[in-house]
């Protein structure tokens, strides 16, 4: 049974068996308030599939990208559960979940604040059926997106955490190597290194 | 029946700090830091800290089951520091204890930081009697509280206006072109310099500040002072006195702490005084409070230094001390609070 966590735009969380069925699936909208609806959806999601946080054997992190502070949250809390009872994560790109069953190419779009858009661009699935991720994801500024002909695009404000746990589930089933092992910030931290101490006398 | 094993998360700055404690003995305190990183800003970046935390987790929790010598599974309750502090940093440690609490099925305790640092004080054999005052300085705060009880009866008495404590070692340090961190820099330039060369000023000391902001500070002002005369030493073509500076600095900071925590022990009559925060660190600090202290007749309590900082020990130790007073643990929708007030002991 794995668990899946993504808090790359709102709060999602699922359940999924070894196969990819979604046993359970639990999301909060809002994109601020992570850090408190995170633990009450995991406790509402592993109560609707029915079982206990042992039998949980793998955790299904969404990577990103989305904004910092609140894409951390669902990621610490992924490393967290998984440490505690003593499984691997399976990190994963968030958008990848987004892309999961399309038959065609499609481009996957998520606010990333700013007036910018994080922007994946994925080709038809590979022969394990998986997303094929041609480019991204990346930064992009606000504002209509190119989408090339015969390619669908996929403009979302939430993921998909039970596609999240299914693609976990995939990816653990072909041995495929996982996502990112780090989160896909996409942006540097902001800070500016001061030139020295301004005067305070003129 | 044994006392609680009570593992503690502090992430509210740039500490990542996990710490394990049985009832009031403590078992493993290990600290992850990232000053290191802030040294290039020369002060403590918020999302720099936060993205430490993430990577820091769980190599410092596995280090203090290790150093405890405990298994997770053994773990009674999970206690995190809910705020003050960093927002973004917060919610790292946060997110990650109701998960682990999930996870263990155990209650969580959601804390706060700076009730934290006084709860640390219960790890030693005879912890201070109560009520007590507790002068608690670092970067991210200079607060003086009255604690009657540890969980139950905690009051603000006055707070910085303006930068911390710490902050005003790191901003002084670096207009005396000092890197970062500022305290142990200052402390090693003010070295055979004399701390009554220069008067700088001490924050609402005046008797009619003292109305308002009788237990509050204010570093601004002094700051200031210090950039006023080493720009008016080089507007000359003088050097800078470098060891007087940083000695007459230390010492108006440490002055105007110590005198208002002495203050107030007198004023309320309780002499009693807890130091915790980074700033204790502080030799000038140390010494002039003990040298104060001593003159007032006031029992003064100094945590080892590893305690002092920012660390998950304290904050599990005030979990096991709500443990054991029958607390019913914190909903699982707790928020962070940057600006958690001290009166709230549990989230
Ligand atoms: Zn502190």
């Amino acid at each position: 049974m794995l668990l899946a966590i993504d808090t790359s735009a709102g709060t999602a969380v699922a359940v999924v068996d070894r196969a990819g069925a979604i046993l359970a699936e639990r999301a909060d909208a809002a994109t601020r308030r992570h850090v408190e609806v995170v633990g009450d959806l995991l406790r509402a999601a592993l109560a609707e599939a029915g079982i206990g946080a042992s039998e949980i054997t793998g955790v299904v992190a969404g990577m990103g990208p989305g904004p910092f502070t609140g894409l951390r949250v669902g990621i610490a809390a992924a490393r967290a559960f998984a440490f505690g009872v003593g499984c691997p994560v399976v990190p994963v790109v968030s958008h990848d979940a987004v892309a999961l069953g399309r038959a065609e190419p499609v481009v996957v779009a998520t606010d990333a604040r700013r007036r910018e858009l994080a922007v994946s661009h994925y080709g038809p699935p590979d022969a394990g059926g998986l997303p094929a991720r041609l480019a991204g994801p990346e930064l992009v500024p606000a504002g209509p997106i190119e989408v090339p002909i015969g390619a669908t695009l996929l403009e979302v404000s939430e993921i998909p955490a039970g596609a999240l746990g299914a693609l976990g589930a995939r990816l653990l089933e072909l041995g495929r190597r996982l996502g990112p092992g780090e989160p896909l910030y996409l942006r540097a931290p902001d800070v500016t290194l001061s030139a020295g101490p301004k005067r305070v006398t003129a | 029946m044994t006392a609680p094993l009570v593992l503690g998360i502090e992430t509210s700055c740039d500490e990542t700090g996990v710490g394990i404690v049985r009832g009031s003995t403590l078992l493993a305190n290990v600290i992850a830091s990232s000053m290191d990183e802030h040294a290039r800003y020369g002060g403590v970046v918020p999302e720099v800290a936060a993205r430490a935390h993430l990577e820091a987790l769980r190599p410092t929790l596995e280090a203090a089951l290790e150093q405890a010598g405990v298994a997770l599974g053994e773990v009674d309750a999970i206690a995190v520091t809910s705020g003050p502090g960093l927002a973004g940093a917060l919610m790292v440690g946060l997110g990650a204890a109701k998960a682990l609490a999930m996870a263990l099925d155990r209650p969580l305790y959601a804390v706060n930081h700076l009730v934290g640092h006084v709860g640390v004080d219960l790890l030693d054999p005879e912890p201070l009697e109560l009520p007590a005052i507790a002068l608690l300085v670092s970067g991210g705060h200079t607060s003086l509280l009255r604690v009657r009880s540890l969980t139950d009866d905690v009051e603000l008495l006055g707070e910085t206006i303006d930068d911390a404590a710490g902050e005003a070692f790191d901003k002084v340090a670096r207009l005396l072109g000092l890197p970062y961190p500022g305290g142990p820099q200052i402390d090693r330039a003010a070295v055979g310099g004399d701390p009554a060369a220069i008067r700088f000023p001490r924050g609402l000391t005046h008797p009619k500040d003292l109305e308002r902001h009788r237990y509050d500070f204010s570093f601004s002002g002094l700051k200031t002072a210090v950039a006023r005369h080493v720009e008016a030493a080089r507007d000359r073509g003088e050097e800078v006195a470098l060891a007087d500076v940083a000695a007459s600095f230390r010492e108006a900071v440490a002055d105007v702490l110590t005198a208002k925590a002495v203050r107030a022990c007198h004023e309320l009559e309780i002499p009693r005084l807890l130091l915790g925060g980074g700033v204790v660190a502080n030799a000038r600090v140390r010494e002039l409070a003990a040298e104060r202290a001593a003159a007032a007749g006031i029992e003064l309590r100094i945590p080892p230094l590893a305690l002092c900082t920012d660390n998950g020990a304290m904050i599990a130790a005030l979990g096991a001390a709500l443990v054991a007073r029958g607390r019913p643990p914190s909903p699982f929708d707790v928020p962070a609070d940057s600006t958690l007030p001290v009166g709230t002991v549990l989230c």
